[in-house]
């Protein structure tokens, strides 16, 4: 049972590391990308028995407390 | 008094800020390793969070430190009025914990920043600024890739009303602008306190400039301030 998280800077947030990269698409010669934002994968494969609906809210809860800060990220959750 | 010094697997500004304390300071202090929790840290007079990078600064810096057994204590320890300071990485691990508002993230520029910078102190009212005066600037170094200050608009209007903001990076002659911010953090801002003002942190390094054989003392005011809350 595997739950995707991803975890990105909330909008509006400064992200240079985006930027270092969108930098670097225009100089190898991919001119059609208006802007890169980075964020996190995590992969959290759930122990067998576990339903797809409690896998979710615990993966969510999971985000919420450590994976990303709140402060600053979002998170995003994706049941396989 | 006694301080107190955190020590979480990754940290290595511990031993500069036990130095200072116990043999520059003269003051009681002792190493707390993060698992020692069954004591408590009410025999402690402040708590020091030192910098380094707690867990390799894995997930982000002060992420995984903020779980640490010995943070539960810390954070009972500082709602019932008990002092903690953390520095660098200790101002992460404490904004990770919730102790103080916003985030720090990566640098402006990307880099690694490691030089001395100048402060301008914005209020000297609390216990960790006491014996510096408002508006004074200060000479401190840094050495951080995560030391941009980031909170939303609301909580920095607070910040700014409420006082908390400590520090803020300045040129020499205390002009607050962006030219003499060297990570992007908002406002400026180098160092904080919680509302109640027994919470503070920042991303410079007192602890390093606090010995004259070292050539500048202008940290060892944030230790002069603690001590004197405690004569």
């Amino acid at each position: 049972m595997k739950v995707k998280v991803y975890v990105t800077l909330k909008n509006g947030i400064l992200d240079p590391q985006g930027k270092a990269v969108h930098h670097s698409l225009e100089s190898i010669g991919f001119a059609d990308v208006k802007e890169v934002r980075q964020g996190k994968l995590f992969e959290l494969t759930f122990k067998d028995g576990i339903s797809k609906k409690i896998a979710g809210q615990k993966a969510a809860k999971i985000a919420e407390t450590i994976l990303a800060n709140t402060v600053m990220e979002n998170f995003k959750v994706v049941v396989e | 008094m006694r301080f107190g010094v955190i020590v979480f697997p990754g940290s290595n500004c511990d031993h500069d800020c036990y130095h200072v304390a116990k043999h520059v300071m003269g003051q009681d202090t002792e190493y707390i390793w993060h698992k020692e929790t069954e004591a408590g840290l009410s025999r402690y007079d402040c708590i020091i969070v030192p910098g380094g990078f707690s867990y390799g600064d894995y997930l982000r810096p002060g992420a995984i430190a903020r779980f640490s057994p010995v943070m539960r204590s810390i954070i009972e320890y500082a709602n019932s009025g008990g002092y903690v300071i953390g520095i660098c990485n200790g101002f992460q691990t404490l904004t990770e914990a919730g102790l103080l508002p916003g985030a720090l993230m990566r640098n402006r520029d990307l880099m690694f920043i490691c030089k001395d910078v100048y402060l301008k102190v914005e209020n000297s009212f609390t216990p960790f600024t006491s014996e510096y005066t408002v508006g004074e600037v200060i000479r401190i170094p840094i050495a951080h890739h995560d030391g941009n200050y980031f909170a939303d608009d609301e909580t920095l209007k607070n910040l700014e009303e409420n006082k908390q903001i400590l520090f803020r990076y300045a040129s020499h002659t205390g002009d607050v602008s962006d030219e003499f911010n060297p990570n992007g953090s908002a406002m400026n801002i180098a160092g904080i306190c919680n509302e109640a003002g027994n919470v503070a942190g920042m991303m410079p390094h007192p602890e390093r400039c606090s010995e004259k054989a070292l050539g500048n003392i202008d940290g060892k005011s944030v230790f002069n301030s603690i001590i004197k809350k405690f004569k």
